[in-house]
């Protein structure tokens, strides 16, 4: 069973912003998707096979990238030819 | 490179950006108009995955398929709606409006190719991209009465495909009938450096009609709980044609399908926990007030640039991947997956392709589904496919309360040309 403190505490790790109205629907819609997940208890074998699969990387050699103009084309806030964000800290 | 005319009266919402004279050049698709699905990138024409998060943005490049469209002489004529961020099956999740069915206007197109889908149906482009997660080609194929191809994943290059969950989702091409999705496929297909999964199979093949001798399988499952009887109805008279044609029927069974649904939901929404984490409101899209903590602000402007099924989705996927359940959940779901790859390669062994109903009903009413796990029960029939990376087809064999059904021809990984050749015996010799 999933709470709505436990949905809370999941938006909160995701970034999502869940607003107190919505948290009822999330949790009851959630409860029954992952009561349908419980089936994936009854699941027996290995996943080997899906350990063996690589990515195909290419060399690590520099390559003609985007100007910086295009590359900060669609950023909302910026100053002197960077990317502004809001503070971490 | 000559400019066209294109201003279709798109009556069903089809579009999110019209390009009315788009340029076309010479070569295999010389002067055709060709739709873009919205998730995947075109270099200077708004690309926003039907969600507000991406409202503005101008993809600095092209992706690789629609590169490689455009050097073959097609007209970009436009992006399509779809389920916001292909997360959907109906195109109702998309920020901009749903789109509705050609055949039925109360209906929904499928999805969440819906807006491909139904450009194409209405006759307003001969082709369309489409991507296919966990369906999202062929379901709409199947309920708008066109023909839809899921490539082998690797075989067409997601370069420049918003990604949304990366080891399921494929680039594949939709149109009204086979010989022209073949076309549109042999020019996307190939190998790209720039996708790390990307492998050097390209596609020139004709289309033949001779199936006699191919051996299909018919998995029970496909028939089974939840399938509307006159949908397998429809779809199993389809199956008698092509044995008319000369093809032999062997039944079959796929027992890990018993989990595929819930295997592919839990590998989607983790996957997709991950990819969405880059739509901050820094980067692209509308812009976050940086005069807030990061936290804040990122959290602001993902409740608003988000719509429901989203955030829901990266929601359960944070959870799956969360400690204390990635074991319960993500690690049986990559077991249940590679079950499923074993249970195809098995049934491969012995028979060509598989056949069964694409969709398990007809296209269902607007509104119809509005809990969310009724709606992820729709996929059951089509999820498997992306979970082995096997190529699938969606091609019109019929119709329930006059709309279309959808046979669906499954194969072996990189043989896309047979279940294209099956999908072509039906289309030519389907009405005896």
């Amino acid at each position: 069973m999933v709470s709505e403190k436990d949905v809370e505490h999941i938006g909160e790790l995701a970034d999502i912003g869940i607003d107190a109205a919505e948290l009822a629907t999330f949790t009851g819609q959630f409860n029954a998707i992952v009561e349908y997940f419980d089936v994936l208890d009854k699941v027996h074998g290995d996943d080997a096979g899906a350990r063996d699969r690589y990515n195909i990387l290419r060399e690590d050699e520099a390559e003609p990238s985007l100007p910086r103009e295009v590359a900060l084309q669609n950023a909302g806030a910026q100053e002197d030819g960077f990317i502004k964000a809001p503070r971490v800290m | 490179m000559s400019a066209l005319r294109f201003e279709p009266d798109d009556k069903y919402n089809a579009f999110l950006t019209v390009c009315k004279a788009p340029e076309g050049g010479n070569g295999k698709l010389s002067g055709i108009p060709v739709a873009v699905k919205d998730n995947i990138s075109t270099q200077g024409i708004e690309t926003t995955c039907a969600s507000k998060i991406l409202k503005g943005y101008i993809p600095p490049y092209d992706a690789h398929a629609v590169e490689l469209v455009k050097a073959a002489g097609a007209a970009i004529a436009g992006k399509t709606n779809m389920d916001e961020f292909g997360m959907g099956t109906s195109t109702e999740n998309s920020a901009f409006g749903p789109t509705l069915n050609p055949r039925d206007t109360g209906r929904v197109p499928g999805g969440s190719s819906g807006g491909s889908a139904a450009a194409v149906a209405s006759g307003m482009v001969r082709m369309a991209l489409g991507t296919d997660t966990g369906g999202s080609i062929r379901c709409p194929a199947s309920f708008c009465g066109i023909v839809g191809l899921k490539p082998t994943y690797g075989r067409v290059s997601r370069y420049g495909l918003i990604a949304y969950a990366n080891s399921l989702e494929t680039i594949g091409p939709m149109a009204a009938n086979v010989l022209d999705v073949s076309l549109l496929m042999s020019v996307i297909a190939g190998h790209d450096r720039h996708d790390a999964t990307s492998q050097d199979r390209p596609y020139s093949h004709t289309p033949s009609a001779d199936i006699k001798g191919t051996r299909i399988g018919i998995p029970q499952e496909y028939f089974g709980a939840g399938v509307d009887p006159a949908v397998a109805a429809v779809v199993k008279k389809a199956i008698g044609r092509l044995e008319e044609l000369g093809a032999v029927t062997v039944p079959c069974s796929i027992p890990s399908m018993e989990y595929a649904l819930a295997a592919y939901y839990v590998i989607c929404t983790s996957e997709a926990s991950s990819n969405l984490a880059r739509f901050d409101g820094v980067r692209y899209g509308p812009a976050v007030e940086i005069k807030k903590s990061w936290h804040a602000a990122f959290q602001d402007a993902r409740r608003e640039g988000f719509g429901p099924e989203v955030r829901r989705r990266i929601m359960l996927g944070t959870f799956a991947l969360s400690s204390g359940y990635y074991g319960k959940y993500y690690a049986k779901a990559q077991i249940a997956r590679e079950n499923i790859r074993k249970d195809f390669a098995r049934l491969f062994a012995d028979v060509d392709v598989l056949c069964g109903p694409t969709m398990p009903t007809i296209a269902f009413k607007l509104g119809e589904k509005s809990d969310p796990l009724s709606m992820y029960l729709s996929d059951i029939l089509t999820v498997p496919v992306n979970l082995a990376g096997i190529p699938a087809i969606s091609v019109p064999c019929g119709t329930v309360q006059d709309m279309p059904v959808g046979l669906q021809i499954m194969g072996r990984p990189f043989e896309d040309e047979r279940v294209i050749d099956v999908a072509y015996a039906y289309e030519q010799g389907g009405q005896p």
